[in-house]
């Protein structure tokens, strides 16, 4: 049973093949099974037992909601009502917060069974969940050589891949669902920025910030992505529009779609490997009826490097509500400057430090041109370069990572290469466009690989229609009981 | 000195002011929290004011339309499109470690003030800006010896800040331009004006030059929270940089502190320690953009201001353009004006000049004698018309009237009333007045002798005596009258 797709366990439970208790229970166990691989922050056992039982007499009277005892798990930045949320940071560690954030209250309110909070990479930044506070995530994939799950949803990735649960929330700013979801062998979708409210997450950046599922199929991409899409009064920047029938998109032919290789995203250094898949890739939708054309997408070199300026400029802001005063963790001092100082010293980890640093220093006065607004340029850039391709096209396909999931103590030590990570995922982020990982199979040393597609601004339908294409064509393996 | 004498010696001295008016508004800029003054600590606070992680702000649109009201009432130009930017601090009362304020694209670009000085000249104070923002919570040093208390109830309430240009060159003109726009926003209901409660708040930007050179440098004046108190850190700021400049020395750039218990200022930081506050784009609040049909029924909302009213005040009724100034100057004197005349039913001039005298004179100081403003006059407009009615119709005379416009206030009674019960009402039958004066005639036939003779000084005498017969209540120029008639014709 756990090692059902969402769709399946939703009809599953419908059925009365299972109870929603079993199947809870069943996540439950694994996940004290393999609380080795650190996939969760905190589990809320008694709560969604008590959840999973409510959801057994609603389906046993017959008013089930659209994912009712669905057992899924929240990534720690969707702010939980009266359960710890912790952002995977120190500064946050007994921080319970007072509200409901507008996604998991939607997938709370479709029946869903919530076992926890999912590890991540401290403030979502990172690209191999080694910067949390609660310790680093394995990917359930590992054999030899414990492997890294990507990040920063790296606990809810390692979670939907090891089968602790049936689908999982993540949050994306510059690939934090798509990456992990390549490393896992599982699919992830950034949605557009403004279909999902960001009410209720905790913020890095603001701009590019977006929540999305992490789930085992395409199709559970579509269902969950429905159910969390919306605009939200208290989110301004949601948007107003329409929410689809995602699931109808799924198993739609592809018959004469115009699928844009962008030649930019073949990275100096990428494998063979990789290459090779993104062509298989390329022919699976090919042998669909789809047409295949290079593209240029020129400024796209530039999209890393300005992302790692915006995302830390705002970063910087939104962290600095972190002080100490209010709540969340305070270090002592004898003045209020050393207060400040000792708390945001000890309260935030190495990595977030640096970014708050990076994201200071480019908004302070003299930088502000060179940096920020020269970033801000390239980004209105990066959208025109996007925006003229979907004239020509109707999707991109690309791949999602520049190399597979590397091990622990093989990551790269310098932070610049590690941000190289994001260097695929980073452009639809600073573009706004919804972007979807694929999994397309396993390298030589049987570790996953995923390719993105990236569509135009609020057509996830489009990427859902051509990833289940890509997902049928790939026939990528279960991963059945792993070490 | 070979220069001429100016506020500040041959200096001329140069002022800016940037001023943070409170916008009239239920709720916070940002949030649904109330903005209810006066409330125990942290209880106007929401989520979004604390700065709870995962809070977004979203606009609230009454503030925007008070502060498109205030652009237009001060003449401004309403941008189309402003956009709002993170201004990067940190202190305990700012919860999100940034306000969200407006940088580069203001809400308002320009605008301007005529005010009128003591000698009659009109003086035109431009606006360089109005720009929306939040305020900030407040610190509370004062409870404990070695804890701070933070209290957010005014974290997150709507802002307006209005720049000058540095357009003023006296502390009297700096008063004027502060009294006239608080009399303007409070016409327009977009700020209350109190400085004493902090919904406005006045920051200035003092600095000498001689006429006709380029402006010197400027120092920046915090905490200055009364009109009063602005005109005294004018005066010493300019006393200061002048003795600076007298003995050879430089204007530093700095931010100084106003201490209203000296009258003084005091640095607080220089320009090395300015702050960088790291203005960029707020990403969570899309730009504002304004429909020209919202802005233009927005305009047709604006009431009649204070220089149109006074025109309106000289034209119609006549009034002498001081009389008409002052009413005009504060949105309730107005009102009171113009409720009160309408309750007297009189289209008359005259009317509506006895109604500006006894306002502004007998009202006005019942009002200072009693501490109270006109909104809590104790006497309605409707019964001060009444008053001035039974004045005009000759049922009392004025010397009456002040007694029973004091009797109203201690008794809260109308006019009517007080007269009738203390039969106050003026004797304007000529029999009755003509047989008073007779017997103090008679009773003083010497006098009446001398008077006769050429001592006409005794008019006053026979007047004065006549009156006390009546308690006052003979009506003064009937009294006159019957008085040299009989004075004349003899008894």
């Amino acid at each position: 049973m756990h090692t059902l797709s969402l769709y399946d366990i939703k009809h599953g439970l419908l059925g009365r093949k299972f109870s929603s208790v079993e199947a809870t229970r069943r996540f439950l166990d694994r996940i004290a099974k393999h609380s080795h691989w650190n996939a969760f922050i905190t589990v809320c056992e008694e709560s969604a037992l008590r959840a999973a039982q409510l959801s057994d007499q609603k389906i046993a009277a017959g008013n089930a909601g659209p994912l009712e005892g669905v057992p899924i798990a929240l990534k720690d930045l969707f702010l939980t009502k009266g359960v710890r949320t912790t952002a995977g940071s120190k500064m946050l560690h007994n921080f319970i917060p007072p509200y409901e954030s507008t996604v998991s209250q939607k997938l709370l309110d479709a029946g869903a069974v919530v076992l926890g909070k999912t590890n991540m990479d401290e403030f979502a930044m990172g690209s191999a969940n080694i910067t949390s506070h609660y310790g680093p995530v394995v990917n359930p994939w590992s054999r030899d050589k414990k492997l890294v799950p990507g990040g920063s949803s790296g606990g809810s990735a390692a979670a939907v891949a090891g089968h602790l649960c049936a689908a999982a929330t993540g949050s994306d700013t510059g690939g934090s669902v798509r990456q992990p979801a390549a490393f896992s062998g599982i699919v992830g979708l950034k949605p557009t920025y403004g279909r999902c409210s960001r009410y209720g997450m905790v913020a890095f950046g603001s701009s590019l910030d977006q929540a999305g599922p992490l789930t085992k199929t395409v199709r559970d991409a579509a269902i969950f992505l429905g159910l969390i899409s919306g605009h939200d009064e208290r989110d301004s920047t949601s948007a107003p529009e329409p929410v689809p029938d995602f699931e109808s998109f799924v198993g739609k032919s592809i018959r004469g779609m115009k699928v844009g290789l962008p030649q930019e995203y073949k990275m100096e250094g990428m494998s063979e490997e990789i290459i090779d898949f993104w062509k298989s890739g390329a022919e699976i939708l090919q042998d669909a009826g789809a047409e295949i054309v290079n593209v240029s997408l020129p400024y796209s070199k530039y999209a890393l490097p300005a992302y790692y300026i915006v995302a830390p400029a705002e970063a910087s802001a939104n962290l600095a509500r972190y002080d100490g005063v209010r709540y969340g963790f305070r270090a002592d001092g004898r003045s209020l400057r050393e207060m400040y100082e000792n708390t945001r010293a000890d309260g935030f980890g190495e990595e977030v430090k640096r970014r708050i640093l990076i994201g200071t220093y480019v908004l302070s006065a003299g930088y502000y041109d060179a940096y920020y607004l020269r970033a801000l340029k390239i980004r209105k850039l990066i959208r025109q370069d996007f925006a003229s391709v979907f004239e020509k096209v109707d999707i991109l396909l690309t791949p999602t990572t520049p190399t597979s999931a590397f091990a622990f103590g093989e990551e790269p030590k310098d932070p610049v290469t590690m941000y190289l990570n994001d260097v695929l995922t980073v452009t639809a982020n600073m573009a706004g466009l919804p972007g979807i990982s694929v999994p397309i199979g396993l390298d030589r040393s049987g570790r996953p690989l995923g390719l993105q597609l990236i569509a135009p601004h609020f057509m996830e339908g489009l990427l859902l229609q051509t990833g289940s294409v890509l997902e049928k064509g790939a026939n990528f393996p279960v991963l059945e009981e792993a070490a | 000195m070979d220069r001429i004498e100016t506020t500040g010696g041959k200096w001329e001295v140069v002022i800016g002011l940037e001023v943070h008016a409170q916008i009239i508004s239920n709720s916070k800029l940002f949030s649904s929290a109330s903005t209810k003054f006066g409330i125990a600590p942290n209880e106007n606070v929401s989520f979004v004011d604390a700065a709870l992680p995962g809070v977004l702000p979203v606009m609230n649109s009454f503030c925007v339309d008070q502060a498109i009201k205030t652009g237009l009432g001060l003449n401004g130009n309403i941008n189309l499109v402003s956009l709002f930017d993170r201004k990067n601090y940190f202190y305990p009362d700012l919860p999100q470690g940034y306000q969200i304020s407006q940088y580069k694209h203001p809400l308002v670009s320009g605008g301007y003030i005529d005010i009128e000085k003591a000698d009659g000249s009109v003086r035109k104070i431009n606006l360089e800006r109005i720009h929306m923002e939040q305020d900030a919570g407040k610190s509370i040093h004062d409870q404990s010896a070695t804890k701070s208390f933070i209290d957010l109830n005014r974290a997150g309430v709507a802002l307006m800040e209005i720049v000058t240009k540095p357009d003023m060159r006296s502390a009297e003109e700096a008063s004027i331009f502060l009294r006239k726009l608080r009399s303007i926003l409070r016409y327009l209901g977009t700020c209350d004006g109190n400085m004493e409660e902090g919904s406005m708040r006045a920051d200035l930007n003092v600095s000498l030059h001689l006429p006709g050179t380029e402006l010197g440098t400027r120092a920046e004046i915090k905490n200055v929270n009364s009109i009063k108190f602005l005109a005294a850190a004018v005066v010493f700021e300019t006393a200061r940089q002048t003795e600076i400049l007298e003995s050879g020395g430089i204007v530093e750039q700095e931010t100084r502190l106003f201490d209203s218990a000296t009258g003084e200022t005091r640095s607080m930081r220089s320009k090395e320690d300015a702050q960088d506050y790291r203005y960029f784009p707020e990403p969570d609040l899309p730009p504002l953009v304004l429909d020209p049909a919202r802005i233009e029924a927005i305009r047709r909302t604006i009431p009649e201001l204070p220089d149109a009213k006074t025109t309106r005040l000289q034209r119609d009724y006549d009034l002498p353009s001081y009389d008409a100034a002052v009413i005009a100057s504060e949105m309730e004197i107005a009102n009171f004006y113009e409720e009160a005349l309408q309750c007297t039913g009189s289209g008359d001039k005259d009317v509506a000049k006895m109604l500006s005298n006894w306002l502004l004179g007998d009202l006005f100081s019942l009002l200072n004698k009693h501490g109270e403003s006109i909104g809590n006059s104790f006497v309605s407009p409707k019964d001060f018309a009444e008053l001035i009615m039974l004045i005009k119709t000759d049922v009392i005379s004025g010397k009456i009237a002040k007694d029973v416009l004091e009797i109203m206030w201690k008794e809260r009674k109308r006019s009517s009333d007080i007269v009738e019960e203390r039969g106050w009402r003026q004797i304007t039958c000529p029999n009755e007045i003509e047989s008073v004066v007779q017997k103090v005639l008679e009773e003083h036939g010497d006098k009446v002798t001398e008077y006769r003779n050429g001592k006409e000084k005794l008019f006053g005498f026979f007047v004065g005596l006549a009156m006390q017969r009546t308690q006052g209540k003979a009506n003064p120029q009937l009294l006159n009258e019957v008085l040299r008639k009989l004075l004349t014709e003899g008894v």
